[in-house]
C-alpha cells in the first residue's frame, strides 16, 4: 500500500518534480558550476570535458562577447578588451580600483565614479557585467547538461565579502537571468562538502586562499549542523598577488623599464603564474620570455627563492587565522581538523606555514578547485526542495561589524563581526539640537573607530520628525541581516511614529533601473519578447506559491484555521488559478500578493506551532 | 501577523526564568528552534513567509547569545525583574571597586610600554578572567536569592562585569596589535 507523503512546514508540497538546481563558485581565476545528480553532487563539464571555467571575459565590436579559454588566451594580445580578476573590483569605487590595483591594463570610464566602467569596444561594462557574462557562460553549460531551466541556484562569495560585495554579486546573477536562492559563503560550502562527503564532527578549520581572495573560517560540525563560529580574511589576497609578486622579481632580474612591464604586463602575470605552478613539483624551474618585439628573456627560479619572494603574503595569511582563533574563543589545538580549499593552497610554502601554525597536517585530498562549488550544489539543492531541509542546518556569521556614524565622525557598532545572521538589532538615538527635524544616517562597515577607516555602505535620511527639545525625540535605528548576509536598516521616531527604511543600496551599487535594463539588453534576440518572459516567470512563482500553500493547508489547515479563514484564503487562491491561465503577467502578480496577504496569518500561526513541535521533545518547565 | 514575539527569552526556549543553566540543554534547544525557523527551510516559501522566518531565526539567536552569557542573562534576568539600567548616566562603582578599576588601568598602562608587554598583557588578562567568574558566581547567588536588595546588589554585579569585559577586550585589541 502506498503510505500518503507528508512535508514539513515551509516546504514545498512532496512529492513533486525534481527541480533543477545549481551551485556556483563565482572564482576570481576560474569559475564551477555543480549539481546534485542521482543523489552525487558533481562539477559539470563544458563540451571540451574541462569543469574550469577562466574567469575572463573579452569584449569585442558587435555582438561577440567571448568567456572563458579563448578569452583568456586573448588576454596578452587585446588586454583593453579582455577582462580578468573581475572579482576584485566588485564592489568598490574607481578611487579605491586604482589605489587597490595601481596596474590593472584597463581604461576606466571617468565618468562612473560609483560603478566603474571599463571601457570596452564594445561600450562601458562595469565588474558586475563582467560577472553576468561568466554566470550566463555557467548557466548555458547547465541547462544543456540537464536539460531545462533552472529553478534556482546558489552563489558562493568569499566569506570575508562586504554588503556591497555582496549585493553587486547578487545584481549580476540577477542581470544573468538566475534566481538566486541563496548567497553562500565559499569555507562555508566547502565544509558542506568535506563534512557530508566525510561524516565529519568537530570543530574545523577552512583555509580558503583562491586567486583573489582569502578567508579562513572556524566551523562547528555536527549531525548536519554547521555552525560557523568566526570568520577572518582579506579581500584583496590571492594567487594573483603570488603572480605579480613573481612578475615584480622578473622585470627586477631583468632589468625591465616601466614601459615594458606595462605594456607585457599580461604576458609577465600569464609566465610567473606558470612558474608559480611549476616550483609545486619541482624544486627549480626555467624562464623563458619572448616578446613580440623579438627581444628575449631566459632565467631561472627556485623553489627557495620563490618562497623568499611571496613569504610577506603567507604572513599576510596567517594573521587573519589568529584573529579568527581569537574570536572563536579557541586555541590552534582545539582544532580537529584544517582543511585546504582554493588553487593557491597547492603552494607548498603554504601547505608547510598553514600546518606550523595548527601544528596540525591541513587535509589537501579534497580537490581545492572544486569543492566550494559541490558545496554550494548540496544546498541549492536543499533549498529548492528536492532534499529535506531536515538533513542539514547552516548557521553562518557576519564577517565585520556594521554600525553609524555618530558625533565627532565616530563609529557606533550595532552589530559586531562574527554574530550569527540573520540577525536584527536596534539601538535608540536622539536629535543634537532644538526642534530638529531630520536625522540623516550613515551606515559603516568594518572595525575601525573612525568614520573614515571603515567602509561607506549606504547614506539616508528620517524627516519629519515632530520638533522637540534637544535629546528628547527617540529615534530607533534597526538593522536587519538576512541569511544571504544582506544589511537593511529602518529608522523610526517613535514618539510620532515616523519611518524611514532603506535597503542598503551600497554607495557603489547599481540601481535598480540600472539592473533592470542591463537585465533587457542580456536578452538574446532569439528570445521572446520582454512581456512573454514576464509572463513566465509570474506564472513559474505562482506555482510554486500555490504548491507551497496547498501542502502547508493539507497540513495544518484543519488544525489552525477556522472555517471562515480557510473560505478566504481558498477564494484567493482561486482568484490565482484563474488569473495563471490568462496572459496578463500583472494580474498575476497581483493575484500572488493578494495570496499572500490572505495567508500571512495562517503563515504565522504555522510559525509558532512548528517552534512548539520543535521543542517538543524538551520537557517544557513550569513557569511559576 | 500574529506570530508571537512577545514572549520573553526564556518562554521561547522554553525554559524557567532561571540563572543556572545547562549548556548543553540550551544549545541543542537552540539547534531545534533554529531548524523551524531558519530561512534555508522557507526559500520556496511565499515573500511574506520568508520574512516571518527572518525574524523569527533572528530572535532566536539573538534570545541564545543573551541566554548562554552569564553577564548577559544576569542582567536580563534583572531587567525582567524591573530592575533598570542607564549606562550612560550611571558610571559610579563603590570605592573598593573603584580601587581595582585603577589598579587595572595602570597595569594595562605600564604593560603597553613595556618589554615583555605580551606576557604581562596575558597574564592580567587571565587575572581579569579570574575575577569575572568570582563576580558570575555572586550573580548566580544574588539571583537565586531574588530579594530586593539582592536584586540591586546584583546589579552592581552586572556593571563590574560589563566594565571587566570591556577591559579583556581592550587587552585582546593590544595584543592582537602586538602580534600584527
Amino acid at each position: 500500500m502506498a503510505l500518503l507523503q507528508i512535508s514539513e512546514p515551509g516546504e514545498s508540497s512532496a512529492p513533486h518534480e525534481h527541480r533543477l538546481a545549481a551551485g556556483i563558485d563565482l572564482g576570481t581565476t576560474n569559475s564551477l558550476v555543480a549539481t546534485v545528480r542521482s543523489g552525487v553532487a558533481e562539477t559539470l563539464p563544458d563540451q571540451s570535458g574541462k569543469f574550469l571555467l577562466p574567469s575572463v571575459v573579452r569584449f569585442a565590436a558587435g555582438d561577440s562577447t567571448v568567456v572563458g579559454s579563448d578569452a583568456k588566451a586573448a588576454a596578452a594580445e587585446d588586454p583593453v578588451n579582455t577582462v580578468l580578476s573581475a572579482k576584485r573590483l566588485m564592489g568598490r569605487g574607481l578611487e579605491e580600483v586604482k589605489a587597490r590595483f595601481p596596474k590593472l591594463p584597463y581604461e576606466f570610464d571617468n565618468d562612473c565614479e560609483v560603478v566603474p566602467r571599463i571601457k570596452t569596444v564594445a561600450g562601458p561594462v562595469s565588474a558586475i557585467e563582467v560577472s553576468a557574462e561568466i554566470l550566463k557562460s555557467l548557466r548555458q553549460r547547465a541547462e544543456d547538461t540537464l536539460g531545462g531551466e533552472l529553478s534556482g541556484v546558489v552563489v558562493t562569495v568569499p566569506a570575508y565579502f562586504d554588503d556591497a560585495q555582496r549585493q553587486a554579486t547578487k545584481d549580476a546573477a540577477k542581470i544573468a537571468g538566475l534566481k538566486v536562492l541563496r548567497l553562500l559563503n565559499e569555507p562555508t560550502a566547502a565544509a558542506v562538502a568535506y563534512g557530508l562527503d566525510q561524516r565529519a564532527e568537530g570543530t574545523v578549520a577552512i583555509f580558503d586562499l583562491g586567486g583573489g581572495t582569502f578567508d579562513v573560517s572556524i566551523l562547528h560540525l555536527k549531525q548536519g549542523v554547521f555552525e560557523v563560529r568566526s570568520t577572518a580574511g582579506d579581500t584583496s589576497l590571492g594567487g594573483d598577488d603570488f603572480d605579480q609578486l613573481v612578475a615584480d622579481w622578473i622585470v627586477e632580474q631583468a632589468g625591465f623599464d616601466e614601459d615594458r612591464s606595462i605594456r607585457y604586463h599580461r604576458q609577465l602575470m600569464n609566465i610567473a603564474c606558470s612558474a608559480k605552478e611549476a616550483l609545486t613539483e619541482t624544486q627549480q624551474t626555467e624562464i623563458d620570455l619572448q616578446f613580440d618585439d623579438g627581444s628575449r628573456w631566459q632565467g631561472h627560479l627556485g623553489r627557495d627563492e620563490f618562497n623568499r619572494i611571496v613569504q610577506p603574503l603567507v604572513k599576510k595569511a596567517l594573521l587573519p587565522c589568529r584573529r579568527a582563533l581569537r574570536d572563536a574563543g579557541l586555541e590552534a589545538n582545539d582544532i580537529d581538523e584544517v582543511v585546504m580549499v582554493g588553487g593557491s593552497t597547492r603552494v607548498p610554502l603554504v601547505r608547510e606555514s598553514v600546518g606550523e601554525f595548527f601544528g596540525r597536517e591541513p587535509l589537501v585530498h579534497i580537490d581545492p578547485d572544486k569543492v566550494v562549488a559541490v558545496g554550494a550544489a548540496l544546498q541549492a539543492d536543499v533549498l529548492v526542495g528536492n532534499k529535506s531541509s531536515d538533513e542539514m542546518l547552516l548557521l553562518d556569521v557576519i564577517p565585520l561589524s556594521l554600525g553609524l556614524e555618530t558625533m565627532g565622525g565616530l563609529v557606533e557598532k550595532i552589530i559586531p563581526r562574527n554574530t550569527t545572521i540573520p540577525v536584527a538589532r536596534a539601538q535608540d538615538f536622539t536629535t543634537f539640537k532644538d526642534g530638529q527635524t531630520a536625522m540623516s544616517l550613515h551606515v559603516l562597515q568594518g572595525e575601525r573607530e573612525l568614520v573614515q577607516d571603515c567602509r561607506s555602505l549606504a547614506r539616508f535620511t528620517l524627516r519629519e520628525i515632530p520638533p522637540m527639545v534637544a535629546g528628547a525625540a527617540r529615534i530607533r535605528v534597526t538593522f536587519q541581516v538576512d541569511a544571504d548576509g544582506l544589511l537593511s536598516v529602518t529608522a523610526r521616531e517613535e514618539t510620532a511614529g515616523v519611518e524611514s527604511g532603506i535597503e542598503v543600496k551600497p554607495s557603489y551599487g547599481l540601481t535598480d533601473s540600472e539592473i533592470e535594463q542591463m537585465l533587457l539588453d542580456s536578452l538574446s534576440h532569439v528570445e521572446d519578447d520582454v512581456a512573454a518572459r514576464s509572463l513566465r516567470e509570474e506564472q513559474v512563482e505562482a506555482q510554486r506559491v500555490i504548491e507551497a500553500l496547498d501542502a502547508a493547508l493539507a497540513q495544518d489547515g484543519n488544525a489552525l484555521l477556522s472555517a471562515e479563514e480557510r473560505a478566504a484564503i481558498d477564494s484567493a487562491s482561486a482568484v490565482l488559478h484563474d488569473a495563471m491561465t490568462g496572459s496578463d503577467h500583472r494580474a498575476i502578480k497581483r493575484a500572488i500578493s493578494a495570496l499572500d496577504k490572505a495567508s500571512s496569518e495562517f503563515a504565522a500561526r504555522r510559525m509558532d506551532s512548528s517552534i512548539k513541535r520543535a521543542l517538543a521533545g524538551h520537557k517544557v518547565e513550569d513557569f511559576s | 501577523m500574529s506570530s508571537d514575539f512577545t514572549q520573553n527569552y526564556f518562554e521561547l526556549f522554553g525554559l524557567p526564568v532561571v540563572f543556572s543553566l545547562d549548556q548543553n540543554d540550551l544549545l541543542e534547544r537552540y539547534r531545534k528552534l533554529q531548524r523551524a525557523t531558519h530561512p534555508d527551510r522557507f526559500a520556496n516559501a511565499p515573500e511574506h513567509e520568508r520574512r516571518l522566518s527572518v525574524q523569527k531565526a533572528a530572535l532566536v539567536n539573538q534570545a541564545y547569545e543573551q541566554l548562554k552569557s552569564p553577564l548577559l542573562r544576569g542582567r536580563y534576568m534583572l531587567e525582567l525583574w524591573g530592575v533598570e539600567f542607564d549606562d550612560q548616566r550611571e558610571t559610579q562603582f563603590d570605592p573598593a571597586f573603584l580601587m581595582e578599576q585603577m589598579e587595572y588601568r595602570e597595569e594595562l598602562d605600564a604593560a603597553q610600554s613595556s618589554d615583555d608587554a605580551l606576557d604581562r598583557l596575558t597574564d592580567l588578562e587571565s587575572r581579569v578572567g579570574k575575577r569575572r567568574q568570582e563576580l558570575i558566581d555572586e550573580l548566580a547567588s544574588l539571583l537565586n536569592t531574588g530579594s530586593g536588595e539582592a536584586l540591586q546588589t546584583g546589579k552592581q554585579c552586572v556593571r563590574k562585569l560589563q566594565f571587566l569585559q570591556k577591559l579583556q577586550h581592550e587587552i585582546v585589541l593590544l595584543e592582537e596589535e602586538l602580534f600584527e
